[in-house]
Order: structure tokens, then sequence, then C-alpha cells
């Protein structure tokens, strides 16, 4: 993909991870004001309330989307602050090549979470 | 001596101090610096969010230990960190777009300058922002 397309691609991420941030932050950091999406009550961490929500098909569809999108919205602009302070041409591919090596990893690493809790047993 | 890339270029100098600016040039090294701090706690995020496949024995301690006042001081700087990199990313987005730009007009005096639009836009989103931070500190605070 040429630059233009990246920078399309890292605005259109932003409004991915904009809503569905957004979303995480009503459930998660909001849920004394809003208790939405909590269906046992409570805190939005206790353990029955994360485990409903990671066994949902829209949190699992939704949580690998804001992942992807949040990882290669953060790590384009990490690499563009790194791009602005001039490094050499040599440097820049170097740290195209190692940024986007840590964002797969994390990416794997999150996507397998999030389909792997699928099969953890409710309760323990 | 070698010559520097760029003559004029400031590094991270340029963050803080290169000139007269307006207040968006102080946002946009806002917007950087918390743009990095969410980068740092998300990674962490995907590794600590990710224990919950590990079933609720490994799950409710480590949500216990979070409750400690430093985790809360930390949950509370991200989330003012969200509230303002999100809503100033809208407008970023939308002068990137070219809303809030005006038309393209001759250079005739009095000459008009898209501030007068673009100011009041910062405005707004910066009362949104805070709005937002006033009430994740009170969930934070008093209802958490």
């Amino acid at each position: 993909m040429n630059k233009s397309g990246n920078w399309i691609l890292f605005i259109l991420a932003a409004v991915v991870v904009f809503v569905l941030l957004g979303l995480h932050m009503v459930v998660v950091h909001l849920d004394g004001i809003f208790g939405i999406l909590s269906p046992a009550g409570g805190s939005a961490l206790a353990w029955e309330n994360v485990i409903q929500r990671s066994k949902s098909n829209f949190f699992t569809v939704t949580y690998i989307i804001l992942l992807g999108a949040a990882l290669y919205h953060g790590f384009y602009g990490l690499r563009t602050i790194i791009f602005e302070l001039g490094p050499r041409k040599a440097v820049e591919r170097g740290w195209t090549i190692f940024l986007l090596a840590v964002g797969t990893v994390l990416f794997i690493v999150g996507t397998y979470a999030a389909i792997a809790v699928r099969t953890v047993e409710t309760a323990l | 001596m070698e010559k520097k890339r760029y003559d004029n270029h400031l590094e991270l100098l340029g963050w803080v101090a290169g000139g007269k600016w307006g207040i968006e040039r102080y946002l946009y090294t806002l917007h950087r610096i918390t743009g990095v701090g969410i980068l740092l706690f998300f990674m962490i995020h995907i590794f600590e969010s990710s224990t919950r496949i590990f079933g609720m024995k490994v799950w409710d301690p480590i949500m216990a230990a979070m409750h400690h006042p430093i985790f809360k001081m930390g949950e509370a700087l991200v989330f003012i960190a969200f509230a303002f990199h999100a809503l100033n990313g809208i407008r970023l987005i939308l002068i990137e777009l070219g809303f809030m730009v005006g038309k393209p007009e001759q250079p005739v005096y009095p000459y008009q300058s898209s501030l007068n639009v673009q100011r009041p836009l910062m405005i707004t989103v910066m009362i949104i922002a805070g709005l937002l931070i006033l009430l994740g500190m009170v969930d934070l605070i008093f209802l958490a």
C-alpha cells in the first residue's frame, strides 16, 4: 500500500477505535454510572460479567476488530512521531519492520485470547 | 561537520518551544504524549486482559490487585488521556477532511482566517473532553 493509503487506513482505524473504545470505556470504566452490558450486575470487571461478555459473538468479533484497529493506529502514530524526528532512510525502514513485528505479535496474542476464552469454564 | 538533514529541525524541543504558537500547537504536543502513553498502556493491557483465559482463579486475584491506589491513579490517567486524545482526534479528522477550514479565497484585505471557526471547534471539543473526564473521575472515585 502507498503512503496515502496507509494514512487513510490510519484515519479509518481512528474512527473504528473511537466507536469501539468508546463502547469499551462506557461498559468497563463508566459502569458505576451506566451499568450496561454487565448481565450479572455489580462491577463490569467481576468474573461473571467478564466471562459472559467474552463468550458472546458480538464482543469476540468487536474485540478483535478493536485490537487490530488500535494496534494499527497506535503503531502507525508512533512511527509518524519517530519519522518526524528525522532519522535516516535505513533507520526508518528498520523502525517500520520492528513496529510491524511487535504489532503482529500483539495482535496474535490478543486474538488468541479472545478466541480461547470462549472455551473457558464460566465458573471454576 | 556533517550537515543536519533539516537545518531548522528542532526535534523533541520543537514539541514544547519553537515559536509563538497558538494553543492548538500545544494540543499537538499533548496529542502525541497521550497517544504514546495510551499505546504503552494498551500493550500491557493486552497481556493483562488475556489472563482471563486461565479462568476465575487467576482473574480474581489480578483484579483485586488492580484496586491498589497506584493502579487506580494509572486508570485515571489513562481515562484522561483517552478522553483528550479521542476528542482532539475528532477535531483533527474534521480539519483533515476539510471541515472548518473555509473556502479558498484571494488574499485581499480584510483577510479571512479559518481560526475564527477552528478556535470555537477546539473550545467545544475540549469542553466535551472535560465533561467526559469529570464523568470518568466521578465513576472511578465515588462509584467504583
